[in-house]
């Protein structure tokens, strides 16, 4: 329990807390308690208990600052309050609340921080820790990097205890029994008679106490909803087509707005708009810093205006054929470009020389997010305040741009986030807003909903890195014996936080995340991050570094343990020194039948990566049929600590691997005369149902770490086809997608 | 001109060539059929007419020959059809904006073809796309609807 104390000492004394004084003035900002932005904005009645709870003699709202994409993010958040508050799901309301740094990201930057997740050393320790600290000071409600289980996992069971017992307390007042024999369940205060109090009929008395601190979590034995099958809070609605997302917000006086901005990321040199403003529905052309827009009606309306103007656009300010991108990846393997070092055991260099040495290169292009529900985002600017309606996964730096674009304080800009059709990190950008918003500005007092066309989407997506690796290893006696691993790319943490003016100090461990953390003791052993030149803008991309990265590694592996002539998953099992790590190896083996006959035309590959803390091993069965690879079934054993909700978990497992495999199979970006090739999913299409294959998931619970699963699933699901189908076929594939190298049924 | 949907009838003032997409989202502010490409890629669109599964995206308003029925007339929470009770028995839907789409199709595919194969479900299905990639419970989704559909 010595660690919920150390959280609780942390983050849940709202409005009790003592304030230390401090040695500097970050350690100040961070040791003063969260001021709770609910008591900001109350009504009378309304009693807030944390920030995460909100009962008023109407309901019981949760608060799920983590932003829903999609994986059931509110789901679980609203499942671990209700463990510990005793409410049942369907009592409940869920609001994403407005942004506030009350809701800082801790999981984010503990994994910022330049140390292996397996790392638990003093170092390290102190390190995460001034990480979080800044983290709670810069106030950054993210939601990615697979953190919103970790962050999420005691916080809200303790804002869910807090909150019941802060209520027993007020009943205890109001009816004079001891608190002690009080309980609770379903949303009531049992009494000692067998009578019961509501909460919400409770929440006014209960504002008038301080919180209830004082709280131990309970046991997991005791749990009535964490780690069983439930039924997703949103299910229903989904099933129905009765959710709203982003795209369908409505206010009323609302106009509709459709953009284009360069296609080569650049200026506009001028347009016509003649045609576009005689068209029907059409109420303005608004121009942009870099593009132009049409207000309109209807949405149709709009795209159809837009699509008739004549633009000329300025040269791209990044090389403008594809070949120049590769080739500027492919120069930046020197020492001057070298970016990182983190891993260097033994000493490759000795063991490399006069070695028999294997070498190989491989590459993984540039990637659109594409999540099915182009980006969208309604804005009304008055004189003293500004709304968004939007899907985000960062309300606050939307909030701060929108602030600096419209002259206007940051507390008058409302951002009310909204459910998202996909995000895969797409939405960690806000161009969107930022378009709706120079709109909206131009007709002030008018709500604009901007929506990007699918074309518009793909044209502006800032995508993920484009990257190369090259591998030099040795073998020796049946072993691995030298890995050295090479990876150049262009820093993707620069690009992103660039965008919103921040600065990047330092190596970006994107470059060589997912490759040098790996849990592996091999004599010696190398990883070398290089930073190619800024290219194309790219963006955070389901898993980021680690998923090009987990491709190059572990491909590289397996071409070594090919030479060495040992068993793939034997030769894995005896480098990897991580127990956590071992087990989730062997539990592919075994879901797999690892070893056994397949039959002729059929191959197996494993492969390994741990991402986001999380140990994953991957099994992948491939059918060579007359030249064409069929992906039959995977396998996937992850060790998460936790598994919050086995179905959710599993359906986003599921969900994941199809995402990489379908990438990995047939997708890319790439640019010609400065400008995407690809428009749409007919020349950008991942995965299709007839060619998903069956998915095999099991979520290890051997960690004493809860780790979330957003992401760790991708990084290895690409070698393990690879793997796979050079299993199959004898062939090496060692480039995305490989529909450029082998065809797929 | 003159619109059916969902059983009830429609007077819309707009262009022959507005796509009947547009038309149900923005003119008569039916949500739940879904824009996903606008050319017929995704699926999200999916919508019947007369019982037809149609990419209500690429349909101009003007060439619609029959009643129109969405994912909102095909059942509500409190009355679910057999597909969509199906959908939230084997919980599919991850960030369910192609959920529409894809329950649309399955259920033209079972008016159809009340026991189809794998083989039909994966040919039925294949222009669907879930970026979510949630196919394995599609398909389980697709027979448990088949079987109580055959129930009833």
């Amino acid at each position: 329990m010595s660690r919920i104390g150390k959280i609780a000492r942390r983050s849940f004394l709202v409005g009790s807390a003592a304030v230390v004084g401090g040695v500097a003035f970050g350690y100040y900002a961070y040791k003063r308690p969260v001021t709770n932005p609910l008591l900001a904005d109350l009504a009378e009645g309304e009693a807030a208990l944390t920030p995460y709870v909100k009962i008023d003699s109407t309901g019981i709202t949760l608060i799920t600052p983590r932003a829903d994409s999609g994986q059931g993010a509110y789901h679980v958040q609203a499942a671990l309050i209700a463990e510990e508050l005793d409410v049942e799901l369907d009592q409940v309301r869920v609001d994403p609340g407005m942004p506030d740094s009350a809701y800082y990201n801790t999981a984010l930057s503990a994994e910022a921080a330049p140390f292996r997740s397996t790392d638990d050393g003093l170092m390290a320790d102190t390190t995460r820790g001034i990480m979080d600290a800044m983290m709670k000071f810069m106030g950054l409600q993210i939601t990615g990097g697979s953190t919103t289980v970790p962050d999420s996992f005691e916080k809200l069971r303790l804002a869910g205890a807090v909150a019941r017992e802060t209520l027993k307390a007020a009943a205890a007042q109001e009816t004079g029994a001891n608190v002690a024999d009080l309980k609770t369940a379903k949303g009531e205060v049992i009494l000692p008679g067998g009578g019961t109090l509501a909460y919400t009929a409770l929440a006014a008395t209960a504002a008038t106490l301080d919180p209830v601190n004082d709280v131990t979590l309970r046991d997991p034995s005791t749990w009535r909803l964490v780690g069983k099958e439930m039924e997703r809070i949103d299910i229903r609605a989904k099933s129905t087509g009765t959710q709203r997302y982003g795209i369908d917000f409505e206010v009323e006086g609302m106009v509709h707005a459709s953009v284009r901005t360069s296609p080569r990321r650049g200026a506009m040199n001028s347009y016509d708009a003649t045609t576009a403003r005689d068209m029907r529905g059409v109420i303005d052309v608004v121009e942009l810093p870099d593009g132009v827009a049409v207000v309109a009606d209807n949405t149709w309306r709009a795209m159809q205006a837009v699509n008739a103007i004549d633009i000329d656009w300025a040269p791209a300010t990044y090389p403008a054929e594809q070949a120049e991108h590769w080739q500027a990846l492919s120069d930046s393997f020197h020492a001057d470009q070298q970016d990182s070092r983190f891993r260097d055991d033994g000493d490759v260099d000795v063991a490399l020389e006069g070695a028999e040495i294997i070498e190989a290169e491989y590459r993984a292009p540039y990637l659109a997010h594409a999540p099915l529900e182009p980006i969208s985002a309604v804005v009304q600017v008055t004189d003293d305040r500004a709304d968004v309606w939007t899907g985000t996964q960062i309300p606050r730096f939307v909030q701060s741009n929108v602030a600096k674009l419209t002259g206007l304080d940051t507390d008058q800009i409302f951002v009310h986030v909204l459910v998202m059709g996909g995000s895969f990190g797409h939405r960690l950008e806000d161009r969107v807003v930022r378009e709706a918003t120079q709109i909206a500005m131009q007709i002030k007092g008018t709500p604009v909903k901007l929506t990007y066309s699918r074309e518009e989407d793909t044209l502006q997506n800032d995508t993920r890195q484009i990257a190369m690796a090259r591998g030099r290893g040795t073998v020796k006696n049946g072993r691995v014996e030298a890995y050295d691993l090479g990876i150049a790319m262009p820093s993707v943490i620069a690009s992103q936080m660039g965008r919103q003016g921040m600065p990047t100090p330092g190596p970006d461990l994107q470059i060589v995340a997912g490759a040098w953390e790996q849990p592996m003791q091999i004599p010696n052993y190398r990883v070398t991050g290089y930073r190619a030149p800024e290219l194309a803008p790219i963006s955070s991309w389901r898993a980021v570094g680690a998923s090009t990265n987990g491709f190059f590694h572990d491909v590289f592996l397996d071409e070594l343990i090919h030479a060495a002539g040992a068993d793939p998953m034997e030769e894995r099992l005896r480098l990897c020194w991580h127990d956590p790590s071992r087990k989730a190896l062997e539990a592919v083996a075994e879901m797999s039948g690892w070893g056994s006959d397949l039959g002729p035309n059929k191959g197996r590959g494993v492969a390994f990566c741990m991402s986001f803390g999380v140990p994953t091993a991957e099994v992948v069965e491939v059918s060579n049929i007359d030249g064409a690879i069929k992906i039959n079934k995977v396998w996937v054993a992850a060790e998460v600590g936790r598994v919050i909700d086995p179905i959710n978990f599993e359906n986003m497992v599921q969900g994941g691997i199809n995402w990489a495999l379908g990438h990995a199979m047939n997708s890319e970006i790439t640019y010609s005369d400065g400008m995407a090739d690809q428009r749409n999913y007919y020349d950008f299409e991942g995965m299709r149902l007839a060619q998903s294959p069956e998915i095999f998931v099991r979520g290890l619970e051997n960690g004493d770490t809860v780790r979330g699963m957003g992401e760790p699933m991708v990084p290895p699901a690409a070698a393990a086809l690879s793997n796979a189908i050079f299993a199959a076929t004898g062939q090496r594939v060692r480039e995305m997608p490989m529909t450029k190298h082998t065809d797929f049924v | 001109m003159k619109l059916t949907v969902n059983g009830t009838e429609h007077e819309v003032d707009v262009e022959d060539d507005m796509p009947l997409l547009w038309v149900l989202r923005d003119e008569l502010n039916i949500k739940g059929v879904k824009y996903g490409c606008g050319v017929a890629q995704c699926g999200a669109c999916t919508v019947h007419i007369d019982g037809e599964a149609v990419r209500s995206c690429q349909t101009a308003v003007a060439d619609v020959w029959g009643d129109v029925t969405t994912i909102e007339g095909l059942g509500t929470p409190d009355a679910m059809h057999a597909v969509q009770a199906a959908w939230v028995e084997h919980q599919v839907a991850q960030c369910g904006y192609c959920q529409s789409g894809q329950i649309m199709q399955a259920a033209a595919l079972l008016a159809t073809n009340p026991v189809p194969t794998d083989a039909d479900i994966d040919d039925a299905m294949n222009g669907n796309l879930c970026r979510c990639g949630t196919y394995p419970r599609i398909r389980a989704a697709v027979k448990t609807a088949a079987t109580k559909l055959q129930e009833v």
